[in-house]
């Protein structure tokens, strides 16, 4: 077996795409709950939420992403990451699963000035069926 | 063969610091008081220490060193040499060697490679000079210490024809188990008599305090033939050197055996009063139990403690909720056990302030001497306790206040002079407890702050223009000396004056939730008073509600809590104050600054009045929930430049409230 966690990514999904975050950022999935909002923060940064006895920052990455707000549903999940001694959890629409993308088969992201939401891509993952935007998290979490 | 000697480094470097530390101490009180033995004595032990310490870690630069130091010492103590101001600078300067050595080691676990080679020739030197006067041989053996009892006993064993040996034992330096060994040759002479004296004591060298080497003075009707005889087998002995003593008076010793002594060894009566001094002035630490704990792990106990307090106010939630009387019993009981809990952990985690204090003796000599000025330290409070990590932030600040205190402070003897003061500048370090909080005042009686100067400097640099500065309070004009790159130095010293200063003092301070403040009056001084928390992590609180949802303000810092009607509240250019005690209250509508959707505006107002220093502010509040031990969580990095926010909580209900930052607030 060559496939370490390198190549392996958490997919979920964000505006009926799909995006992808390598495996060893991604601490835990979590369900939505009850966050505490911090006065004069940045748009994205929704609140607080209480993980087990920690408080967590919690990011919108729609708004984070400049994209379309969309209402917490009950498919919406928390994915808690933890890039360089921050830790956040980042609001998705829904996850689905774990997917192994080999490094062959990652494009670089198209260049283009006018779309800043493309500085937080790293890459863009080919599988079988689908196309994988996979997230540069030291960006997103960036400050 | 290498031992691993990684394990023993953290050992090393804790005593190797404590042990340092001790020998600062004893130097500066050298310094003042050079003819006292004692403090030779202390040091010495101090420098033996150290070199065993080091020698066994392979750290040979740091042995020979105080080898070296230990030499100039001993000769002191034999008042072969004087002390000098010369050998107090020098031994400073191998105290420097030295710390910077435990740095290195502690940067990169090994020693640097500096020898120390001018150090070291400096303190032969030293001892070269007497070494013309007197023929010194080292073979010479210590002399012995023996008190009164000792001379008595020696005295009647000679009325009854018995032998008096002293017996010089040095152990082969490979010897692993020093106490063993020792144990073995006591074991052995005690088959010969009875051993009246041994230097070091017994207990010392049971503990194994001594290098390689210790006499004994062994009471016996055996010839000395028999007994080398028998110590002569004993492995890992690398010399006996035994001499029979005839008499305990002083020199009086024939018959030396072993080498050719040019001297012989003395056996001087300690004179009994300097003793009765040294056991009155125990100033090498107190001796407690303790054990070294390594911080991680207290922070995880802590962290445990916090856990359970949260687990407990959420208890206190459910049991409101419930009837039984025995669990509001249980509750109760549990409340205590976690409160004794709490302050157990705390107290552990608490060190004197000392430990950073004392530094500063040194600091404030050196600078004195380099620039010129007589300054005396005046410091009190050292015991105050305050949490470890609170101590690990508050050093750097405080040597930056003292190094202003004395380089802009305190005028030159002569300037001094002309105005009236004493010539000694002084500067006082205090420290206190405050409530939740601990107050260090760092006062000089120098020049004061010129708020002349102030304003010119801040003019010139842009940050105010003339008019401004006219209004400018004598308030504000302080302020601005905590504005980044602000100094009213003309020249720039070593010491101080670029600019990059109180501004980072400020910014230190604030980060481990403390505040600072200035007094000052031109020519008479000027005092910094810095307050910080007594420990980050778990407080009382107060919770309020705004709309729906809930903040903690630290009880610290509430004075009170007044109502007041909608209508007292009068608009002053833009602020909003009332009049409360007869003395102004700057208002501050807390939904407004914290973007809380106001629903309805209340007639009546509960205003939470909080302060800082003795600035004072009404906060405007929904309503109260009350009091209740919060445990602090940082809101980490990302959010850790928000505004009016210090930290988080978690409630009972899991919830997270949010707490206030009063300092930014007012």
């Amino acid at each position: 077996m060559t496939s370490g966690i390198d190549n392996k990514y958490v997919i979920f999904k964000l505006n009926k795409e799909y995006y992808g975050i390598p495996i060893d950022k991604v601490i835990s999935i979590e369900k939505m709950q009850n966050s505490t909002r911090i006065p004069n923060s940045p748009k994205h940064v929704k609140g607080v939420i209480n993980l087990r006895g920690e408080v967590i920052l919690l990011i919108d990455l729609r708004q984070k992403l400049n994209m379309e707000l969309k209402e917490i549903d009950s498919s919406s999940r928390i994915i808690i990451v933890s890039n360089d001694d921050i830790t956040a959890g980042l609001i998705v629409d829904s996850s689905s699963e774990v997917m192994e993308i080999n490094k062959d088969n990652i494009d670089p992201p198209p260049t283009s000035s006018e779309n800043d939401y493309l500085s937080y891509v790293f890459g863009i993952g080919k599988t079988e069926d689908r196309l994988v935007i996979l997230l540069d998290l030291s960006k997103i979490l960036e400050y | 063969m290498d031992l691993d000697i990684s394990q023993y480094i953290n050992i090393f470097v804790e005593e190797a610091k404590e042990h340092l530390q001790s020998m600062n101490e004893v130097l500066l009180e050298l310094e003042k008081n050079p003819s006292h033995l004692g403090h030779v004595n202390e040091i010495f032990r101090v420098a033996h220490t150290i070199k065993g310490m080091s020698g066994t870690m392979g750290f040979h630069n740091m042995a020979n060193l105080t080898h070296e130091m230990e030499n100039v010492l001993q000769a002191a103590r034999n008042n072969d040499i004087q002390i000098s101001e010369e050998i107090i600078d020098i031994l400073f300067e191998c105290f420097d060697a030295l710390d910077t050595s435990v740095s290195h080691i502690i940067d990169y676990g090994v020693e640097d490679n500096n020898t120390n080679h001018s150090l070291i020739n400096k303190l032969t030197k030293l001892l070269s000079k007497e070494k013309n006067n007197k023929e010194t041989n080292n073979n010479v053996p210590k002399d012995l210490k023996i008190d009164n009892f000792v001379i008595e006993a020696v005295d009647k064993a000679k009325k009854e024809g018995l032998n008096v040996y002293r017996i010089d034992f040095g152990l082969n330096d490979s010897c692993m188990l020093k106490s063993a060994r020792a144990f073995i040759i006591f074991n052995t002479l005690e088959t010969f008599g009875e051993i009246i004296h041994s230097q070091p004591s017994v207990e010392d060298i049971e503990d194994e305090k001594f290098d390689l080497e210790f006499s004994v003075l062994l009471v016996s009707e055996s010839q000395k033939s028999d007994v080398l005889k028998d110590l002569g087998q004993i492995s890992e002995i690398d010399s006996i050197n035994l001499t029979v003593l005839e008499s305990s008076g002083n020199t009086n010793v024939i018959n030396s055996e072993g080498s050719e002594l040019a001297t012989a060894p003395n056996l001087s009566l300690e004179d009994s009063s300097d003793k009765n001094e040294k056991s009155n002035q125990p100033h090498t630490g107190k001796i407690g139990k303790t054990v070294r704990v390594d911080i991680d792990r207290l922070d995880n106990l802590m962290n445990l403690v916090s856990e359970l307090i949260i687990i407990k106010t959420r208890m206190d939630d459910l049991s409101e909720k419930s009837t039984g009387e025995n669990m509001t019993e249980a509750i109760e009981y549990l409340e205590r056990i976690t409160t004794n809990l709490h302050d157990a952990v705390m107290k552990v985690r608490m060190v004197p302030i000392e430990r950073v204090f004392n530094r500063f003796p040194r600091l404030v000599r050196d600078l004195s001497k380099e620039l010129g000025k007589e300054i005396e330290l005046q410091m009190s409070g050292e015991e105050t306790e305050v949490d470890r990590t609170v101590i690990d932030e508050i050093g750097d600040p405080l040597i930056h206040l003292i190094r202003n205190s004395i380089d802009h402070g305190i005028e030159l003897p002569s300037d001094r002079a002309k105005i009236g003061k004493p010539e000694t500048g002084t500067v006082v370090l205090k420290s206190y407890p405050d409530g939740n909080n601990v107050v260090i005042e760092v006062e000089d009686d120098g020049k004061g702050i010129d708020h002349d100067k102030v304003k010119k400097k801040a003019i010139e640099k842009g940050i105010l223009d003339e008019k401004e500065s006219e209004l400018l309070s004598i308030e504000d004009s302080i302020n601005l000396l905590f504005a980044a790159g602000f100094s009213t130095s003309d020249k720039i010293s070593d010491v101080s004056g670029r600019g990059v200063g109180l501004d980072v003092v400020k910014s230190k301070i604030e980060s481990i939730n403390g505040n600072i403040e200035v007094e000052s009056i031109k020519d008479k001084g000027t005092k910094f008073i810095i307050r910080i928390p007594l420990t980050l992590a778990i407080i009382q609180a107060l919770l309020i509600r705004l709309s729906d949802e809930i903040y903690a303000i630290p009880l610290s810092s509430i004075t009170e809590i007044i109502n007041i009607t909608n209508d007292q509240i009068r608009d002053v250019q833009g602020q909003e104050i009332v009049l409360y005690r007869g003395k102004t209250l700057p208002i501050i509508r807390l939904k407004n600054i914290l973007g809380v959707e106001t629903i309805e505006e209340n007639e009546d107002l509960v205003v939470v009045v909080v302060r800082k220093g003795d600035k004072q502010a009404g906060l405007i509040v929904d309503n109260l929930i009350g009091q209740q031990e919060i445990v602090i969580k940082g809101l980490g990095k990302y959010l850790g430049g928000i505004k009016y926010l210090s930290g988080a909580t978690i409630l009972g209900n899991g919830n997270i409230s949010l707490i206030l930052d009063i300092n930014s607030l007012i």
